[in-house]
């Protein structure tokens, strides 16, 4: 019986070496990292490691939508190719993001990851996308750490087309202090590296302008009573807190503040992970005047864009990194054209890191989202960032200024 | 004399004296530091009082669950902040249905009545459901199986909810009757958590008084006395040990209930942090204990939402709201040390001592 089993397994292992022997006949590749090789009929695959279920669903899912439009505008193919396109949730937490980063690298079909959807996943899934060959590109990571020279958290073959939170943070500071007029503020983050960076620029801008701020506090993502933080806070008096979190926590923060004592007229500001039709859910009516930074995306493409959205999903965008993900797929398709080779039997040939030099050669892109240039670090964005406001059951809210 | 007290005083006490008494010359300075900088108000003061006596109230709906199932079987449900989430998170969707139709702003009180029933009667099925299925048949088990029971119970009943009614959150409708606030003398009260504190004692109290006055709750003190002699007595062990279950759960839907006009936002895994706040409470006032727990839970409350402010703003701790819950688990295991039966202490029969 044993010896049976040797045998067949001995048979099935011979078959593999000759069959992986035939695969490779006729491919050279002489890129550092590999490359993926599609056979004539193969599909070329593009994963998406984004946040697509629970709290923070709809920012994943905006952008998944987004890369199916870029993908049936392109016909469903890059090189006659045809695209399987299919991926992970996320679930907006590093250890959605080490499930999620795990599973996909361990697949060597792969050419390019669309995602992460929060920055702090891509803290824990680049590190293995890097080292798996890919190309990643997030539509919505803003963490400023990602991309800068030398942090450890840049790794090779990273890429956005989100904007970086140096912009961001900079941009909302200047708004408080220059628009609305204040010069106290409070700022909260919950831990992730998101929020951390993005309230810590924030801060210091504020400080540079002249401005005071209070305290700088922090909150747990999954906490629901902010009474005693938001006593802290009262105390120092500020006009404004900003928090850039979040859904739930971001909720609860909006409806608690106007119930403690101090805290019923503040400025309450948020950033683009608040900006989600959650938040008119979770904040109830106090979302009414309530601020959040946010990426502009305007143009007769973009107006197309959404029009397709509509048709194709029944609903205007959720979200906001939809047309930055619309770019991310584009991006990544216009770098795989530029390198593959393409065999006379059909067979394409993609060499990793040329791809990813590809990728950072990119120069004048034009995108949906403007005119896209990446750095070696891979900012690709061109970031234009404006300030909306909610108002009680009314949903996008309203720009109310832009620079 | 004095060689027999030196000799049952081990190293460990003295360690953890030492260690109790740094601990409270430190809140102790905390405190006085805090108060001597003048940072908060009064109204600030008296407003996280009333947060942490609300929150307090809820917490102790569900620490009835435990208290009384340990009464009875001696275990810990772990179910139970599984039990406290079905309710309202089911009761959600009535909620906003009524509010679509206008109901609730025109009935407020008929229509939060019957959202309250609605989360009492789901939560008390639940309880019910899993006495039932899961710790029924292993009644006579060696006491680490229902245990172990009880957590795959409560992954079972998490993930079956997520299927029901979805990953994400729902949010509850404001009800306009409870919004703003009465004011005493400059101070306001606001009316969301006047309603919970008084609802929560109202509750509690008819609890007790179940228990303690009602002929049910006689039979459930004798089965928790002594299981085979309450049978022999020709008490149904095991429809008290139901009423028990449904009882526990019918509190944790109100709690939710209560929960939810604090804090709006419903999700499939909403329970465990009230859950394990819960159990903490009961075991603080002495699990098997009804005023106990009422005590217990009161006491959390008051800590964690107070706490942080108090004791950690005066030593200059930055950040200190995120270490309220640490506050609250070294007071527990500092009252567990020195008094390891809680507060009021475990109710405990003849037999069992």
């Amino acid at each position: 019986m044993t010896k049976r089993l040797f045998v067949v397994l001995s048979l099935f292992i011979v078959a593999a070496l000759l069959l992986t022997a035939c695969g490779q006949k006729g491919v050279e590749c002489d890129d550092p990292i590999g490359c993926v090789v599609i056979g004539p009929n193969e599909p070329v695959h593009i994963a998406y490691a984004l946040v697509v279920a629970g709290p923070n669903e709809t920012l994943g899912i905006d952008s998944r939508n987004g890369i199916e439009i870029a993908i049936s505008d392109t016909g469903g193919e890059i090189l006659g190719h045809p695209v399987q396109f299919d991926g992970e949730d996320t679930g907006c937490n590093a250890e959605g993001g080490q499930a999620a980063g795990t599973k996909l690298a361990a697949d060597s079909t792969i050419v390019a990851v669309i995602g992460t959807s929060c920055s702090s996943e891509a803290r824990v899934a680049m590190p293995l996308f890097s080292e798996a060959g890919f190309v990643v590109v997030s539509p919505s990571n803003t963490a400023p750490d990602l991309t800068e020279a030398g942090n450890p958290n840049n790794y090779p073959g990273y890429f956005r087309t989100a904007h970086n939170d140096q912009v961001q943070g900079r941009v909302a500071a200047e708004f408080a202090y220059n628009v609305l007029g204040v010069r106290r503020a409070a700022t909260i983050h919950d831990g992730s590296l998101y929020a951390e960076k993005l309230q810590e620029v924030f801060a210091n801008t504020f400080a540079e302008l002249g401005g005071t701020v209070t305290t700088q506090q922090a909150v747990d993502p999954n906490q629901t009573d902010m009474s005693s933080v938001l006593t802290s806070i009262a105390a120092g008096n500020p006009e404004i807190i900003y928090f850039p979190i979040f859904m739930p926590a971001g909720g609860f923060i909006i409806r608690q503040a106007r119930i403690t004592p101090g805290l019923e007229e503040v400025y309450l500001m948020g950033a683009d992970g608040l900006f989600s039709p959650d938040v008119m859910q979770g904040g109830g009516a106090e979302v009414e005047g309530f601020m959040v930074s946010s990426p502009l995306v305007q143009g007769p493409d973009y107006d197309a864009f959404v029009a397709k959205y509509q048709e194709m999903f029944g609903t205007a965008p959720i979200s906001i990194f939809h047309a930055h993900a619309y770019d991310a797929y584009m991006l990544v398709k216009a770098a795989i054209e530029s390198v593959a080779i393409v065999q006379s039997d059909g067979t394409l040939i993609i060499p990793r890191q040329a791809l990813r030099d590809a990728m950072a050669a990119t120069t004048n892109f034009d995108g949906l989202t403007g005119n896209l240039t990446c750095t070696p670090t891979g900012d690709c964005a061109d970031p234009y960032i404006a300030v909306y406001q909610y108002h009680a059951g009314q949903y996008p809210p309203e720009v109310i200024w832009q620079p | 004399m004095f060689r027999t007290w030196r000799q049952k005083i081990t190293m460990t006490d003295i360690m953890v004296w030492i260690i109790g008494l740094s601990i409270a010359v430190v809140v102790i300075w905390g405190t006085i530091s805090t108060l001597q900088s003048g940072k908060y108000s009064a109204a600030s003061w008296f407003d996280l009082v009333i947060k942490g006596l609300a929150l307090g109230g809820v917490y102790a709906l569900i620490a009835m669950g435990y208290t009384l199932v340990y009464g009875i079987l001696r275990m810990i449900n772990f179910a139970h902040s599984e039990v406290f989430m079905s309710g309202p998170f089911t009761a959600v969707f009535l909620a906003n249905a009524l509010q679509s139709n206008g109901f609730l702003s025109r009935q407020p009180l008929l229509g939060m009545l019957a959202i309250t029933l609605l989360s009492m009667a789901v939560s008390m099925s639940v309880a019910i459901l899993v006495e039932r299925v899961a710790y029924r048949p292993l009644r006579n088990a060696p006491r680490l199986v229902p245990l172990i029971t009880a957590i795959g119970a409560s992954f079972f009943l998490q993930y079956t909810f997520r299927g029901f009614y979805g990953s994400g959150f729902e949010a509850y409708p404001t009800i306009e009757a409870l919004n703003g606030y009465w004011r005493i003398g400059a101070i306001p009260l606001f009316k969301t958590q006047a309603v919970v504190i008084i609802a929560a004692v109202v509750m509690m109290f008819l609890l007790y008084a179940i228990v303690m006055w009602s002929k049910l709750g006689k039979a459930m003190r004798a089965v928790s006395e002594d299981k085979e002699a309450a049978a022999l007595m020709g008490i149904d062990v095991d429809a008290i040990i139901v009423f028990t279950f449904a009882l526990g759960g019918a509190a944790a839907g109100a709690g939710g209930i209560l929960y939810i006009l604090q804090f709006p936002v419903v999700h499939f895994y909403m329970g465990f942090i009230p859950g394990l706040k819960a159990f903490t409470a009961a075991v603080l006032g002495g699990i098997g204990n009804v005023p106990g727990a009422f005590l217990g839970a009161m006491v959390l409350g008051l800590l964690e939402s107070v706490g942080p402010n108090l004791f950690l703003d005066g030593l200059g701790i930055p950040v200190a709201s995120q270490l309220k819950d640490a506050i609250a688990f070294i007071i527990l295991v500092f009252i567990l040390i020195f008094r390891p039966s809680g507060i009021l202490g475990e109710r405990l029969s003849q037999t069992k001592v």
